[in-house]
């Protein structure tokens, strides 16, 4: 649950007050009405900043509990991170209302110290702010944020209150459940508040008839697919039709096959349509049977599912809600549910959850104590679970277990969910409680939207201009058949060329005269016939096959071949490879996305002295271990310092090798890691596997392992390291677990030689607090000196320290310990309480530094990327720090930026903390204006302004009048990083600027937590990495790293733009041109829809005659070679400027196509003109002459010519004239033999050469003259590529060619 | 992260080999062709390019005009228009029903000739305002039926001129209904001056699309008669009168061959002209003229071509001088970076 994420920076806006100490008065001033301040000494307070940000929990109204009476007065709202007391001495509701609001003062989101139990608030408040701050949060708790208090004082309702009840005995021979982590979620869950009737939803566990007895609950099977059988024609049709262009060619096929007005033979006017139709049809179908395999696959997986007494196999879809599945190590589970029991004593569960969020560690899921010992095969289980209805908060649930009389609340500590697996976790079992559809990750993954591309919108919006000239065409054609019908009507039946009336037939008729009205609307819909290619349906085939051409170079593009996963470049989406040459935001996820995911220790400083030789030295030390016979390595071979190797060998005998050994002990010892043995091919081998949900542990395990200290074994009690070959067994008496509000954890060990060691690490800025800086003031500077050094190199650094404990020392913590861990109430803060006694006056002992590995490029590609005119985005599931810290190390942040941190947790202080942003950034923008004007030209100076949001802030801006500002603020931000943000806001934001402009977005993610990110942005990118599938599958295109984004979009989606713009503009003129020359030719045959072109090559013109032309230039020209697009990334901003395609470029060519339409037909009818010429002789000149001249047009406008360019367009020339050969050779059309005696004419020739030289002259004169004197970018660049000098430019690009020469290793 | 990113610097093309040994790779085999590095000329449009081509158009025009203008010139053309005053005075105030009486129309025309005209001299006539282009027209005639006796009845597309008294028409359709019937007799100083009207029309309409054996049948039968009628005798690839007017004209405007007179007419020459005035342009105010011509290598009598030629020739020229004078005042060096739009206008874009 996003909410119960601790504010870890402070918003630049609130006070530091950190280290406030506790003052009674303040809570006092906090909470005059609160009777004697003496119920408030020793309390815990915690922080409400935090308590209000619990969106995801969806709760009815705490109306009706009846639990709740006793403690009513004593609810507060409270903090996930612990609680705010109140007096017990209310009575009234409705002092309790303004007790709470007064309360829930907004108190600095940055806190430390969990062991002073006092309420601290920043006494700057004024009061008006608490008021409106404490209203809100008063009306949220009504709906769904209120947390119970939780305190030692409030023992009394223990019954209902949701900590874990672990029973703590001997610390050494039992296993004990650490930590506070668990308890802290659980805080979280509102358990004693019943749920509504009407919004729960109640499972009795293996029953299911009286699950279902009330609600019809799907089954488990799911449905990707769009069709089925039955639909595919219907639904696929219809979802084609929506293309305006289609309904179009619709109206006109079916308008053509009316006797009267049939232009074109019946079967050919459908032909085309037809074709289009079919081959669209066949690709959906295709498609869509591959998603129709993959859920049956789905569908059809096994579970092992209790029937009666024992687990039989069923098909994942026959699984119903209440059902008891039971779940082997390594499955995948088939549906949320919650866990009853697990092979660990403890009842703790180790899963994946990479599906889902991302995340590659793993994740613990706790079994209820209570459950923890039934056994479904062997006694039968009865009992009630009663949830929240399914909702798409993946990090959110809420229910009951009524169990044996008992009632125990759920969290979502203790529901696994479809899309996990489990991991190191033999068997659990547990209780369907949503199945199917109803299962969070498929609420998660928000249907597939079609796309389409922006440069096809923008087309259908010249495609009804366009029409609007076609109806404007048969209006004036009809029009003026009116006029004459009307002036002749007294002739008609005379008239020699059109002898209204038929004498044929006994008596006189009319022969084909429907009076006059009619044969207006005829000829008006005649001429919508005979016009209907103004609108170009072989534009539609030309730019799916063009579009197929693109996708296979940039398939085949070997720069964008990811050698490590051995994965192509893949373009699953055709619709959309134009719009990669206009992306304007970039958003990505971080995790597996720009990093690896792989952490690796990197350097550290132990003593005061910084060790980070191992980076240079590529010695690999296996240390290695013998176990059982078996020689085990770590799995991950870690480089390492020689220095400090040798330290090592020499002893801790000296001083420093002392604290060397303390250091990497520590490194060893105080983690959560469970070390795997893993078999390998080697009989004698294997493999140390360290698993744990801390990556960053891992590094530090294999780190020390590298180092010779081995971490063998863990169990709940003891450890054992294999030091230099020396195995020693350490007791761990205590362990305080990692949470994100010390941020720090630490292990209280019995070494061997029976001294009682505290080993503490965490990250710096709570670590040095808790450093007794007394001692060693030198050292501890010399280690910030190099943490400082570390993180500006991208690190993520923690601090390491230690205290040896007293016995006397240890007895008090272990008893308070005992006490705090078996306490029911409060468990979390008892606990970060009693951790907060011993983790103080540490001696430190150093800090290690360790990378959280880019992919190979990124830096540099964020960087190419923004050259570009591209905001880059980093939404990521991951804490802010990490965040930060990557974001310095992929040099999307840099120290120049300022930085705006949102951490907010209310929407009130969402908005102030906006507003403020938004002034600041204003100044600053207006600041780095003046500046910038001064400075001349460096490109971005000045200051520029970063934005790091966090996902609980973001809760309340998105789908609020709050994203305006947000996106205000967003467009002053050079960078915007958005930390702790769940898959579906990732969209949000996504939609944010989606809906916001007109700028193309491309999203781009690898895990199943970014799919719907992936799918909302225009363009959606997935990384194919080793991890799921999910983003590849829902994504338009995928790849193997983010750092092919550059080439993606530099050079492919440039590229494709310039081309498909091109095309397009280019498809309407060639279509325009020939109109319009039937249209004149119309105006000079009583308006009666004559074409002197023959049928034929009407049909060939668009198919045969200049169809080739285009989809090779569209698919094979380029406008600029690789390299110039990557040393000059701005160039980039043609697309994104829409250079290629826009409306001023549209109107230009309509009036080129005017001209040229003109040239064409009358230079022929002036020559002609009171000539013997027959119809098809100046029908075959007109048809050479258009075709020459488009492709001439099109020749004038290709870029490169190579062989196959030559070939395609002098090619489709010399086929126009043996189609035209071939048709005149056919007797039985009326123009048999007219082009073989019309080319011995001279004027033949001479008008033909007229028509050219006289069409293209204007366009020829506009183009140089823009080119010369108006030059584009693109242009400048291209004569640079010609005629630039090499030596001379370029002196900023070398480090691009980073980029361009990576992949060529 | 350095030590990832060093750049091999080689880059070359061929660079992709070192791993191409790998089994089963799918790395995409080198090509010139998939890396879209196919070797290309890029053209650009540099200012001495483009003021070489025009200067080349006009030098390429004006002389072609000029040819084409003398030649248009060379050709003699006499026209007699000849629609009203062949039609008695009396009844002018109703052509059409004139027109339309049974009778003959004989009328007398005299022509002079301007300029000696070297034989073949073409004798045309011209109908204006007639659309043998209207869509009712030309398509109604069978194609099938002129070329295959079998087909005669094949007369579907040829309402309203299909059958006549119940038997389909040879030629059908309203075009062979509509066939010029108006005769032209030529002589000069009383002396006949024969009209060759053998080879008037296509070669290939003859033999391939009039039947050698198609004889014309029940034609200006029907109740209504259009124009002339046919020798039935003759088959219609010998019907040459009835071959041209069936090549319908593309424009309104139009000339149809007659005959050939082959001999020369003297300057000054009168030619006495007998004709058949029965062809009925009346009812929609069409014009007849007659055309006796000469022909030269560009055809007719038309400056058209010849203007049109000096007009983009001159303009050419035009252009090529301006561009020279304005590449001269205010030229730009090519591929010059600061013209660059983000080296322009620094930092904002």
């Amino acid at each position: 649950m996003t909410s119960k994420r601790p504010l870890l920076i402070p918003s630049p806006r609130t006070p530091n007050t950190q280290h406030l100490p506790a003052l009674p008065v303040y809570s006092d001033i906090a909470n005059p009405t609160s009777g004697g301040t003496g119920l408030f000494s020793g309390m815990d307070s915690r922080n409400p900043a935090a308590a209000d940000n619990s969106i995801n929990v969806e709760l009815p109204t705490f109306k009706s509990s009846p639990q709740r009476s006793i403690s009513s007065s004593q609810r507060s709202v409270s903090s996930s991170q612990g609680s705010v007391v109140e007096p017990p001495t209310f009575k009234s509701s409705s002092q309790r209302s303004v007790s709470s609001s007064r309360r829930s003062v907004v108190e600095p989101p940055t806190f430390k110290s969990s062991s002073q139990g006092s309420v601290v608030e920043p006494p700057t408040f004024k009061s008006s702010s608490q008021r409106s701050v404490s209203s809100l949060q008063s009306k949220a708790s009504g709906n769904n944020s209120v947390r119970e208090s939780i305190s030692s004082l409030q023992s009394k309702n223990s019954g209902n209150n949701s900590v874990r009840e672990v029973s703590f005995g001997d610390l050494e021979s039992k296993p004990v459940r650490y930590g506070s982590r668990g308890a802290d979620s659980e805080a979280l869950s509102l358990s004693q508040k019943d749920l509504n009737e009407e919004d729960a939803r109640v499972v009795y566990i293996d029953d299911l008839a009286k699950t279902n007895e009330r609600f019809e609950y799907s089954g488990n099977s799911i449905r990707t697919a769009k069709y089925s059988v039955f639909t595919f024609l219907p639904r696929n049709l219809f979802e084609q039709f929506h293309r305006v262009a289609y309904i179009y060619f619709l109206v006109i096929a079916v308008l053509n096959q009316l006797p009267q007005l049939a232009v074109f033979g019946r079967g050919v006017s459908i032909l085309p349509l037809a074709f289009v139709l079919l081959v669209t049809a066949v690709k959906d179908g295709f498609e869509d049977y591959r998603r129709h395999r993959s859920d049956r696959i789905e569908n059809n997986r096994l579970a092992s599912v209790l029937v009666g007494n024992q687990f039989h196999p069923k098909k994942w879809k026959d699984v119903r809600v209440g059902e008891i599945i039971k779940i082997q190590a390594s499955e995948a589970i088939p549906c949320d549910m919650v866990l009853l029991s697990t092979s660990d004593p403890t009842g703790v569960a180790y899963v994946q959850t990479i599906n889902l969020d991302g995340e590659s560690n793993l994740k613990t899921r706790y079994a209820k104590q209570e459950t923890l010992s039934k056994m479904p095969d062997k006694e039968k289980i009865t009992g009630l679970i009663k949830c929240e209805n399914p909702n798409r908060n993946i990090y959110g649930f809420h229910a009951f277990m009524e169990i044996d009389g008992k009632r125990l609340s759920l969290g979502p500590s203790n529901i696994i969910l479809r899309g996990c697996e489990l991991k190191n976790t033999h068997w659990v079992i547990g209780v369907a409680v949503y199945v199917g559809r109803e299962t969070k990750v498929m609420l998660n993954s928000s249907g597939a939207p079609s796309k389409r591309s922006r440069l096809e919108t923008r087309m259908n919006f010249e495609i009804i201009l366009l029409s609007g000239f076609l109806v404007a065409l048969c209006t004036v054609v009809s029009f003026c058949a009116a006029v004459w019908l009307r002036h002749n009507n007294d002739e008609l039946d005379d008239i020699l060329f059109y002898r209204k009336q038929d004498y044929s037939k006994g008596k006189v008729d009319d022969y084909n005269y429907y009076g006059w009205g009619l044969e207006i609307l005829f000829t008006f819909l005649m001429s919508v016939i005979v016009f209907q290619i103004m609108i170009p349906i072989s534009l539609y085939i030309s730019m799916e096959l063009v579009r197929v051409g693109q996708a296979y170079f940039m398939i085949r593009d070997g720069q964008m071949y990811d050698e490590s996963s051995d994965s192509r470049f893949q373009c699953r989406a055709l619709n959309i490879n134009e719009d990669l040459g206009q992306i304007k935001y970039v958003f990505s996820d971080k995790t597996g996305t720009l990093t690896e995911n792989k952490m690796e220790f990197q350097c550290a400083s132990i003593w005061g002295v910084d060790y980070n030789g191992g980076r240079s030295s590529p010695e690999q030390v296996g240390y290695s271990v013998e176990v059982d016979g078996k020689i085990l390595r770590p799995k991950m071979k870690v480089k390492a310092d020689p220095d400090l190797q040798q330290l090592l060998r020499s002893g801790k005998d000296t001083n420093e090798g002392k604290h060397v050994y303390e250091f990497f002990l520590a490194l060893a010892a105080c983690n959560t890691i469970v070390p795997l043995v893993v078999d390998t091919s080697d009989p004698n081998g294997g493999l140390l596997d360290y698993q744990g949900e801390s990556p960053d542990e891992q590094a530090l395990v294999y780190a020390a392992a590298a180092y010779g200290f081995m971490l063998i074994e863990r169990t709940s009690g003891h450890i054992v390291i294999d030091i230099q070959g020396d195995r020693q067994r350490f007791n761990v008496l205590g362990l305080h677990e990692f949470d994100s509000d010390r941020k720090r954890m630490s292990v209280i060990l019995g070494c061997p030689d029976k001294t009682i060691k505290v080993f503490v690490k965490g990250a710096d800025t709570t670590m040095f607090s808790v450093i007794d800086k007394r001692l060693n003031l030198d050292i501890i500077r010399a280690t910030e000196a190099h943490i400082h050094a570390y993180s500006s190199l991208g690190l993520r650094t923690l601090v390491v320290g230690m205290r040896e404990l007293s016995a006397t020392k240890f007895e008090q913590w272990h008893s308070s310990f005992e006490e705090a861990s078996t306490a029911l109430i409060g468990r979390a803060a008892l606990l970060r309480k009693v951790a907060g006694t011993i983790e103080n006056n540490l001696i430190i002992l150093g800090a290690s530094g360790i990378e959280d590995k880019l992919q190979l490029g990124v830096p540099e590609a964020i960087d190419s990327l923004r050259t570009a005119g591209v905001q880059v985005w980093v939404l990521t599931g991951d804490k802010q720090e990490t965040a930060i810290s990557i974001g310095y190390s992929s040099k999307l942040l840099t120290r120049r930026m300022t930085q705006i941190i949102i951490n907010s947790s209310s929407r009130d202080s969402c908005r102030r903390s906006l507003e403020d942003a938004i002034l600041m950034s204003r100044k600053l923008m207006t600041v780095s204006a003046d500046t910038q004007t001064d400075r001349g030209s460096s490109g971005h100076g000045g200051t520029q302004v970063a934005l790091i949001i966090d996902g609980t802030s973001l809760v309340y801006i998105l789908d609020s009048e709050l994203e305006e500002k947000l996106f205000e603020l967003a467009s002053y931000c050079t960078v915007v990083l958005c930390c702790r943000v769940a898959p579906l806001q990732k969209a949000g934001i996504v939609a944010l600027v989606k809906n916001r402009t007109a700028d193309m977005t491309l999203a781009i993610g690898d895990g199943a937590n970014d799919v719907s990110m992936i799918q909302m942005a225009d363009v959606g990118v997935g990384i194919s990495g080793q991890e799921g599938r999910q983003a590849v599958m829902s994504s338009d295109f995928a790849m193997g790293q983010f750092r092919f984004l550059v080439p993606l979009l530099l050079v492919h989606g440039h590229w494709n733009y310039q081309r498909m713009g091109y095309m397009i503009l280019y498809n309407f003129y060639r279509n325009a041109v020939f109109v319009l020359i039937l249209f004149w030719y119309v105006l000079f045959t009583c308006f009666s829809l004559t074409t002197a072109i023959t049928d034929w090559s009407s049909m060939l013109y668009s198919i045969i005659y200049t169809a080739v032309p285009t989809i090779v230039v569209g698919i094979l020209d380029k406008d600029l070679s690789r390299r110039t697009l990557l040393d000059y990334p701005q160039l980039y901003g043609a697309g994104q400027r829409q250079e290629c395609y826009n409306s001023k470029l549209f109107w230009l060519t309509v009036v080129d196509t005017f001209w040229q339409s003109l040239a064409v037909f009358f230079i022929p009818l002036f020559a002609y003109w009171g000539s013997s010429i027959d119809r098809s002789s100046i029908g075959d000149l007109w048809t050479l002459a258009v075709v020459i001249l488009v492709n001439l047009h099109l020749a004038m406008d290709v870029i490169r010519w190579n062989w196959i360019t030559h070939a395609a367009i002098w090619g489709s020339i010399i086929a126009t004239w043996i189609c035209v050969f071939v048709i005149d050779a056919i007797p039985s059309l009326v123009g048999y033999w007219a082009i073989f005696h019309v080319i011995k004419t001279a004027s033949f020739w001479l008008c033909l050469l007229a028509i050219i030289i006289a069409a293209m002259a204007p366009r020829f004169v506009v183009k140089f003259l823009y080119q010369y004197y108006r030059p584009s970018d693109v242009q400048i660049a291209r004569e640079l590529e010609k005629f630039g000098n090499p030596s001379a430019s370029r002196p900023a690009q070398i480090e691009m060619n980073a980029i361009l020469d990576l992949p060529r290793r | 992260m350095s030590s990832n990113t060093a750049p091999s610097s080689s880059g070359g093309a061929g660079s992709a080999d070192a791993t191409s040994t790998r089994r089963h790779s799918k790395r995409p085999k080198y090509s010139r062709f998939t890396q879209q590095e196919l070797p290309a000329c890029k053209p650009i449009l540099t200012p001495r390019w483009v003021i070489s081509a025009f200067m080349l158009v006009s030098i390429v025009f004006i002389p072609i005009g000029v040819a084409s203008l003398f030649a248009s010139r060379d050709v003699v053309e006499i026209i007699d228009r000849y629609e009203t005053d062949c039609i008695p005075t009396t009844n002018r105030t109703d052509k059409v029903r004139f027109i339309q009486s049974p009778g003959p129309k004989k009328c007398n025309r005299t022509l002079k000739v301007s300029k000696r005209m070297k034989q073949p001299i073409y004798v045309y006539y011209q109908l204006d305002n007639f659309y043998q282009n209207h869509r009712r027209y030309v398509k109604s005639r069978s194609d099938q039926q002129l070329k295959d006796p079998k087909s005669e009845s094949d007369v579907d597309a040829c309402k309203p001129e299909d059958m006549a008294n119940g038997l389909p028409i040879v030629p059908c359709g309203l075009i062979a209904w509509s066939l010029f019937n108006d005769t032209y007799s030529f002589s000069r100083n009383k002396q006949q001056l024969t009209v060759n009207k053998k080879d008037i029309s296509w070669k290939s309409d003859r033999e391939h699309k009039f039947g050698k054996n198609v004889f014309p049948k029940n034609f200006q039968n029907g109740s209504l008669k259009g124009g002339a009628t046919l020798n039935t005798s003759k088959p219609l690839s010998e019907q040459e009168d009835l071959i041209v007017w069936m090549r319908t004209a593309a424009l309104p405007t139009f000339r149809k061959l007659y005959g050939k007179i082959e001999v020369d007419l003297e300057e000054n020459d009168t030619i006495e002209v007998i004709l058949d005035n029965n062809y009925n342009t009346y009812s929609f105010s069409g014009k007849k003229k007659l055309v006796l011509s000469t022909t030269s290598w560009i055809g007719g009598r038309n400056d058209f071509l010849g203007i049109a030629y000096l007009t983009v020739g001159g303009l050419c020229f035009f252009l090529a001088m301006a561009f020279t004078v304005v590449y001269l005042v205010k030229p730009r060096q090519l591929g010059d970076p600061s013209y660059l739009s983000w080296n322009r206008n620094p930092g904002g874009h």
